[in-house]
This record gives structure tokens, sequence and C-alpha cells, in this order.
């Protein structure tokens, strides 16, 4: 019995590496479609995560510490529960039902944006304030504007900036839960990586689930260990 | 000689706390102006609003005769401060010297030139590719000075640019200030505790305390007449408290606690306050035979290098640490050390009272 398992893993294996090398354009295209939908999902979380991180760090105002305590709180939240949430608000005759997103890319794009700001919001808070404070009197009496202060700022943080961004994406193309519950896991229009897996697993077709698998995993260590690199540098 | 930069009635409080009353202080164009004050007495908030860093509380900075209280961007281009702890931005010696230059977009050619010219000045030639985090603490505050003198500022506004710092780096800012001054016609204002500092660079001079100004004038006005405030300047070294009683013979004995007892030319009685410059003690390694009356034992617990004298600290066998100036000369001659035995002796009329 053992044995057997043993032997359907190992040539699960052999099969799932021939699919990868022979350019498989299942394979291919589900990887794509994630790389896509992840990596558009973490530029849109940052293009408001990083101002908000900034604005956070820089300025002093009531309730900045309760609000770092709920990006702080959000870091963990389940992707199923986020993505019941966010169904609610997608589906027909939920608020935004009328935009015709449930179903589509764009809803899971939409949904791991939303999944990853916490991340991408406490991990820069604590990169931007963790630059010494006198960098923003040394860039202002260099004759800096308030903007170029900030920017000056972001860029001593770049590299802790930088960390959170990875560590983002990472989150968004390993989940699950927003993916299969807002995207629906429809081939050729929504099907993702892990989506793929969770349903190739189920019908029994391991060699694809197990190729789809290797794929997921190459791409997240390669990511960590360019992370664990990059924090090496830093300190 | 025209006014450049002037303060009216300026307050800046932090919340509760208020780190300046109305001060006011004209600064003019070639000016040299020292700030002295203790530790804690103001001197970096008043830079940095002469900096267009921080904004008054109340009060009006005018600066080539217009109102820059609420435009500190004008100020920002024009004044720029090098602060008492050197940061740097975590790149190249060049690029820390070319942010400056980069937001007043400059043409790429002026900025290697200035920027060759400038590392020249403070003696760091041929650093431009170096990681500026990773250079020593005296290199780092060179770079420090050379980014702002690049800009060419109208005013130069200095924080204790020499404190504990190597007397080799303290000469080379302290020439490099010179020639910025005299040369380079830039206005320069520099804060500091060191008297010393202030005799040999600064024209003029105001005494900060408590935020306030309370003193104003030329090294000499202040400095060779103690008065009252200045007495009370415990930023200073030898300044005491203590109790004093007559000897009915025109001196006093004045007691400064933990026993220690000094002898002073003073008719005054009771609570006072004395001040002795470290130049006018002697040291020596036996007791001196001499008129002078006040004779104290002691170690030397730190010597410090500024130029071509040595300031000793030396615990007294009472406890308190009374500082001494002396020449390098004698110094090398005596061959003193941390922990050398010394005495120190100076004069009844050398200690000066409030």
């Amino acid at each position: 019995m053992v044995r057997k398992m043993t032997s359907e893993i190992l040539e699960g294996l052999r099969r799932a590496l021939e699919l990868i090398v022979s350019g498989d354009p299942e394979v291919l295209e589900v990887t794509l479609r994630s790389l896509y939908v992840s990596g558009t999902a973490t530029l849109l979380a940052v293009s408001w995560s990083i101002p908000m991180g900034l604005l956070i760090s820089l300025k002093n105002f009531r309730g900045k510490r309760i609000l770092k305590g709920f990006f702080n709180a959000l870091l963990g939240i389940p992707t199923v529960g986020l993505g019941l949430i966010l169904y609610l608000f997608l589906s027909r005759s939920g608020p935004f039902g009328s935009l015709h997103f449930l179903y589509t890319p764009t809803a899971i794009i939409l949904g791991q944006a939303v999944l990853i700001t916490p991340i991408l919001v406490s991990f820069s808070v604590s990169a931007i304030e963790s630059v010494e404070p006198e960098i923003r009197d040394l860039a202002k009496t260099l004759g800096a504007s308030e903007s170029e202060v900030s920017f000056a700022v972001l860029r001593e943080a770049l590299q802790g900036v930088l960390l959170a961004v990875i560590a983002g994406f990472n989150r968004a193309l390993a989940e699950l839960g927003v993916a299969l519950m807002l995207g629906g896991n429809i081939a050729g229009l929504t099907r993702v990586l892990t989506t793929s897996i969770a349903l190739e697993t189920a019908r029994g077709n391991f060699e694809l689930s197990i190729a789809l698998t290797i794929i997921l995993l190459s791409i997240v260590f390669t990511l960590n260990f360019a992370v664990n690199l990059l924090k090496r540098e830093r300190t | 000689m025209k006014s450049l930069l002037s303060l009216h009635k300026i307050t800046k409080r932090y919340g509760e706390v208020t780190a300046l009353t109305n001060v006011s202080l004209n600064v003019q164009e070639g000016d040299l102006l020292a700030v002295i004050g203790p530790n804690g007495a103001g001197k970096t908030t008043l830079l940095k609003i002469m900096a267009g860093i921080e904004k008054p509380s109340e009060g009006k900075i005018i600066y080539r005769g217009e109102d820059a209280s609420k435009n500190l961007e004008v100020l920002r281009r024009n004044c720029t401060m090098v602060f008492q702890r050197t940061v740097m931005f975590n790149t190249t010696v060049f690029n820390n010297l070319a942010y400056g230059l980069k937001i007043r977009k400059l043409p790429k050619d002026e900025v290697k030139a200035r920027i060759s010219e400038a590392l020249e000045l403070v003696k760091l030639k041929g650093y431009e590719n170096r990681q500026a985090k990773k250079l020593s603490g005296g290199e780092q505050q060179r770079v420090a000075l050379a980014r702002a003198l690049v800009l060419r500022p109208q005013v130069l506004l200095l924080d204790e640019p020499t404190a504990n710092l190597d007397p080799k780096t303290t000469s080379i800012i302290e020439e490099v200030i010179n020639y910025a001054n005299k040369k380079l016609e830039t206005t320069i204002v520099v804060a500091t505790h060191n008297i010393f500092q202030v005799q040999k660079i600064a024209k003029r001079a105001v005494l900060l305390l408590n935020g306030q100004i309370a003193e104003k004038g030329t090294i000499e006005e202040i400095f060779l007449k103690p008065s009252l405030t200045m007495a009370s300047f415990t930023g200073f070294d030898n300044v005491f408290v203590g109790h004093a009683r007559s000897t009915g013979q025109g001196t006093a004995i004045i007691e400064l606690g933990d026993g220690l007892e000094i002898e002073a030319a003073i008719e005054k009685i009771g609570e006072v306050t004395v001040y002795v410059r470290p130049e006018d003690i002697i040291v020596s390694k036996a007791p001196l035979k001499s008129s002078a009356r006040n004779i104290l034992k002691g170690r030397i617990i730190e010597i410090s290098d500024s130029g071509q004298a040595i300031r000793l600290k030396v615990k007294v066998d009472a406890g308190k640490i009374i500082v001494s100036q002396i020449t390098r000369r004698s110094f090398e001659e005596m061959r003193l050390n941390i922990g050398t035995e010394v005495f120190l002796t100076f004069k009844a009329s050398s200690v000066h009272v409030a």
C-alpha cells in the first residue's frame, strides 16, 4: 500500500516535471495568469498603501495608534472570511453588483489588493519609522519641499518597503480563498495556480496539481530567498 | 554691513515646553556670530528656525527685508544647517553632496565640479564613491560640512560643529569655517558651548539662557567680565555655587561643599556664584611656593586637545571637577597623563564672583 502510494507520487512527480519542461499550454497559462493577477493586485495595493504608510508614519494625528493597531490586526485575516465579505459586496444583489465584477480576474485583483493592504501598510510603516528622524531635517535644510522630504525618507526606507511589497505579492500569489470565491475558478478566465491545484487534486489529477505546486513553491521560495538576501544586507 | 536675517520676538513652543521666548536677533551680511549657551538653552531650536526647518510659534523672521515667517522655503533655500549629530543619506558621498544641488536643478557638470571642489576644501578629495555611512565620525562631519558648502548658502548654520571630534578634524573644520567666512563671504552662525572655540573664530556672540537672549556683544565684552547671567551659565566649566564668609582681610573663604574651600578676593558674603577661567589655573606636579592663595590637589581624569591649548579635567580630592587649560608645550614638558597627580594653583583675584 505504502509502496503503491510512493510510486504514485514518484510517477506524478516525473510527469509533472515533463509538463513543466515541455511547456504545457495549460500549465503556462495558469502560471502566467496567477503572476498577472497577483502582480496587478500588488501594484494596486502599493498605489494606496505606500502613501498611507508615509502618512501614518510621518504625520502626527489623533487615532494614529488605533489605525496602526487596526492594520496590524488585519495582517492575518482569513482569506475565506475576506472572500465572503467581498463576495457579498460584488454579488448581483450587493452594493457593487451592477459593476459585474464577480467571477472576473478584476474581482480577484481587487480582493487580493484588499487582502495584502494591511501587510503593505504595516510593514512599510515600520520601515519608514525606523529611518532616523533627522533625515527629514537634513532634507529640509538642503532645500527640499515637503513632498521632496517624504520622498527622501521613503528612499532611505526603500529596502524595508521592498520587503513589504515582496511579502504582499507572496501572500496574494499563495492565497486560495479570495481567488476561489471571487474568481470562481473558471477555466481560461479566472483559473489561477492555487485554484487549479485545489480542483485538480479533488479530481485525482495529481500530476497536474504537483506540477503547479512545484511552480508555486519555486516562485514563493525564490522570493523568500530574495527577501532574506535583502534583510541580510540591511543589517 | 547690511542686515541679512533678523528675528523679531521669536517664541517657539513644543506642546507644553517653551524652547525660545521672545528672541530677537540680527544677523548681518558677512557676520560670524556665535550663539553660546549650555545644553538645553535652545541653541539648536534657534538654528532650526533660522534654517526654516521649524516654524516659530510667534514672531517674525525677515530675510533680506522680506517676511519669511510664512514661506519657510525661502529660508531652506538660502540658509543651510549642519547638525551636531551627523546624518548621512544611505548612499555614496557624491550622492550625499549632490542631493541639494539636484533639488536646485543644477546642470550635471556644475554638480560634479562643485562636489570635487567642496571635498577638496574639507580634505576628502577622491571620496566621491565611498559609502557615506561607512566613514569615520570625523570624516562624516566633514562630509556634512561639504554637503552644506556645496550649495553656496547665504547663511551657514553650524550646531556644535566640533563637539566630540578629534583635534585633527576640529582644526580642519575651524579652517573651513574661517575660509568660508573670509573668502566665500558666507555669513555664519555657530552654536557652541565651547568658549575656547568661540574666542578663536567668532566676531560677535549672543548668550542664550533658558530660551532667552541674556547677553549680546563682542567676545571680550561677554567673556572677560563675567556678569550675573554669565556665572549662572552652568555649561561653562569651573562655575561653582557656595557660601562665602569674610576673612576680615579683604578676602572671603567660599565653601563649595564636599569640604572644598577656596579663597576669593571679594567682600561679598553669603550665597555666591563664582567662576574661575581655566587658563588662570596653574598646573604643577609638586606644590608651588607662591603668593597664590588657592592650592588644590587632584588627579587628571580627562585630557582634551583643542589645538594649541590642552584642557585638563582634574578631580580634586574633595570630589569636585575643575578644568584647567595649559599650553601644549607645558603639557608635553610635564609629561601629564590620565591619572597623574597634579596641584592646581590660582590666585584669590582669579576667582570672579557674580
